[in-house]
């Protein structure tokens, strides 16, 4: 016979011994398999709700006008300069909607302006988009709440923000001037009608974007066939890592073009979750602590009371490792049921609100004024429903380790003297 | 060979003041085969002397061979190993596993030993028959009277015939019958697999049956004659 096979069945014989040892004391395995239970419940809601959160957060983010990748020139997102162009900008647009047919892209041009009205001026952003692509990367088209969105690529028209309308004291159908320079440094001015007020939730973009069509824009700021960039967005941010390598060959034949990610567009929006998951961390730890500590008192308390038990099984012969092998399975088959029966019902209570939302109480106002939905869907993945589950049952069998340390100091004549 | 030698053994226990004298002074020949009864009053030292042997207890001095092997010399592990694979114990409180069945207390031992399920399951079935507790091998100790727990103990520590077998009033709490059947069958084992006894009693009927007669008193040795037996 094997050694192998022996120690296969040696272990077969301790984990029937193991088993039966956690139901001697019924109430105590369950009451801390319930701790257990209870803490990873909690788990899977809480960073499934978080995850989903930081999703909601980020696609909002991305999704009112960033995108979640673009292709620009180099240096074109800390300086912004006229002269930073993306030449033949339509025709690689439209290349990369071919080599990406499951992605929304869409050019866009951008430059300052000072915009008037009949009474009033200010400077302010206006983009060149198309109006045909725009809708795909950009929520801005779907939240005008006055008038319409753009339609021809090269009309007159302009959509503007529901504070920039009212500081300039104007509403749909209104005509305004805009003056500015062009890629060549030349003057550039027009006259547009406003077709469309939008209302995008947020207070700075509200009073400082203006949308006009790509082709009047370049007609009027001498961009040729030019523009400034080209935005992605794609069902799926995790699709974005795996994107980024074909795009750059796509563009490749053009000189200091760059492909930057929405972590390099939107610098802050990353640290802000990071931020925000180091205080939940800090927060879960505690709980994850407080339930290791009950595993160690439970194991320490059964270690104790059986010190008789095991002080006859050393002196038949039996070494303390095996034991010592014995203890940690026990607190291995109750982590377990702690983990199979939280991750169970864990996953029904946040499959349930995946479904029907979630909402905190007194959020609505909250989600109102960023522009978010009042309610939170968990993000269901097995990612977010085993992580914390994974680190109790972790820090459980940690916790065994010094009630087993226990039986290396036994001695069986005194061992087997004990009440 | 001798089995057991031991020579000059000294275990005391310190009680306030006073000094118990565990073992004083005990030197012992244990032939191989030998089928051998410790008697003496309560408190006499038998317990104590055995659990030397069995490389249970720390001596204050002496020597204790086995087999030729120095065991007070040994480690815990080795001692360990040789308990495992070359000494069966009954001890005096007879101590089962209490969620095991009988048979599983019968098979826990060979089971570490790596003996082959087969051969495991056989093994125990026979051992606790022949200690006449047929039909009842998948009670628990606790539905188990005290004198059948006794037998479980004395089948787990026989069952796979160590050299030497170390029992501690295996027959305490049995009937007339039922020691008289116990006696026979460690004589059996005895004759014919050469198996060393050394059996703790202050029973007479059990004194009968051994080969050599051991006494003792405060730790000594009083007395020690060879006797007919059988
Ligand atoms: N751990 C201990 N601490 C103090 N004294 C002890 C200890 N163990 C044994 N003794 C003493 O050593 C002496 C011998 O004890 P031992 O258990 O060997 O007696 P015994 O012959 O087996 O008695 P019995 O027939 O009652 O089982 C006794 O006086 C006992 O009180
Ligand atoms: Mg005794």
């Amino acid at each position: 016979m094997t050694v192998k096979r022996q120690n296969g069945r040696a272990f077969a014989l301790s984990f029937r011994l193991a088993w039966r040892n956690i139901w001697r004391q019924k109430r105590r395995t369950w009451l801390t398999a319930l701790a257990m239970i209870f803490s990873n419940v909690l788990l899977v809601f809480m960073i499934s709700l978080q995850f989903g959160s930081y999703e909601m957060m980020i696609n909002n983010t991305l999704g009112l006008l960033s995108g979640q990748v673009q292709v620009q020139r180099a240096g074109y997102l800390e300086e912004q300069k006229m002269r930073q162009v993306v030449d033949n900008v339509d025709e690689l647009a439209s290349n990369i909607r071919k080599r990406f047919p499951e992605a929304s892209v869409a050019a866009r041009a951008s430059a300052f302006v000072l915009v008037s009205s009949a009474e009033r001026s200010f400077a302010t952003q206006v983009m060149g988009v198309e109006p045909a692509h725009e809708p795909g990367v950009s929520s801005i088209p779907g939240l005008v709440a006055q008038g319409r969105y753009l339609i021809a690529p090269d009309a007159a028209e302009i959509v503007i923000g529901r504070v920039m309308a009212r500081n300039l004291k104007v509403i749909v159908g209104d005509e305004l001037t805009f003056l500015g320079s062009g890629r060549d440094s030349s003057i550039a001015a027009g006259v547009v009608r406003v077709v469309g007020i939008f209302d995008s939730g947020s207070q700075d973009l509200d009073r400082s974007l203006a949308e006009l069509p790509l082709g009047y824009f370049q007609d009027i700021f001498m961009m040729h066939d030019g523009g400034h960039t080209i935005a992605l967005a794609f069902d799926k941010l995790s699709a974005v890592p795996e994107v980024i390598e074909p795009l750059s060959v796509v563009i490749g034949e053009q000189n200091d073009l760059v492909v930057l990610d929405w972590e390099a567009l939107v610098p802050g929006l990353k640290q802000a979750i990071q931020a925000d998951m180091t205080s939940a961390w800090f927060m879960y730890g505690v709980l994850i602590i407080l339930v290791a500590f009950s595993v160690l008192n439970t194991q320490l308390m059964s270690v104790l009371e059986r010190t008789r038990e095991f002080g006859v099984i050393m002196a038949l012969g039996i070494k303390p490792r095996r034991l010592a092998l014995l203890v940690l399975l026990e607190t291995f088959l109750m982590a377990a049921l702690g983990f199979l029966i939280g991750v169970l019902l864990g996953s029904l209570v946040t499959g349930y609100f995946s479904q029907v939302g979630f909402a905190y109480p007194g959020m609505d106002e909250m989600a109102a004024k960023f522009n978010m939905s009042a309610l939170m869907y968990p993000a269901m993945d097995p990612f977010s429903l085993m992580l914390g589950p994974s680190v109790v049952f972790v820090f459980c069998l940690f916790a065994a380790i010094y009630p087993t340390l226990k039986l290396y100091g036994l001695r069986p004549v005194e061992a087997m003297r004990a009440v | 060979m001798s089995a057991v030698i031991c020579t000059d053994l000294c275990k005391y226990y310190q009680q306030g003041d006073a000094v118990i004298k565990g073992l004083d002074h005990v030197s012992l020949e244990i032939e191989q085969g030998a089928f051998i009864c410790l008697s003496g009053p309560s408190g006499s030292g038998k317990t104590t002397l055995l659990n030397a042997i069995g490389g249970l207890d720390s001596l204050d001095s002496g020597e204790i061979s086995i087999d030729g092997e120095r065991v007070d010399l040994l480690g815990k592990s080795a001692l360990a190993d040789l308990r495992l694979k070359r000494i069966g114990f009954v001890f005096q409180a007879y101590n089962l596993i209490p969620v095991l069945s009988a048979l599983e207390n019968v098979e826990f031992v060979m089971l570490v030993q790596g003996v082959s399920a087969v051969e495991r399951k056989q093994r125990s079935y026979n051992i606790l028959r022949e200690v006449g507790l047929e039909g009842m091998e998948d009670r628990r100790p606790d539905q188990l009277s005290g004198g059948q727990q006794q037998r479980v103990a004395v089948a787990r520590a026989i069952v796979s015939q160590p050299r030497l077998v170390l029992a501690d009033e295996p027959t305490a709490n049995l009937d007339s019958q039922s020691m008289e059947k116990l006696m026979t069958l460690f004589c059996e084992l005895n004759r014919m697999h050469k198996i060393t006894f050394l059996i703790a009693s202050h029973d007479q009927r059990v004194i009968a049956w051994a080969g050599r007669s051991i006494g003792m008193e405060d730790g000594r040795v009083i007395r020690d004659e060879v006797q007919q037996v059988c």
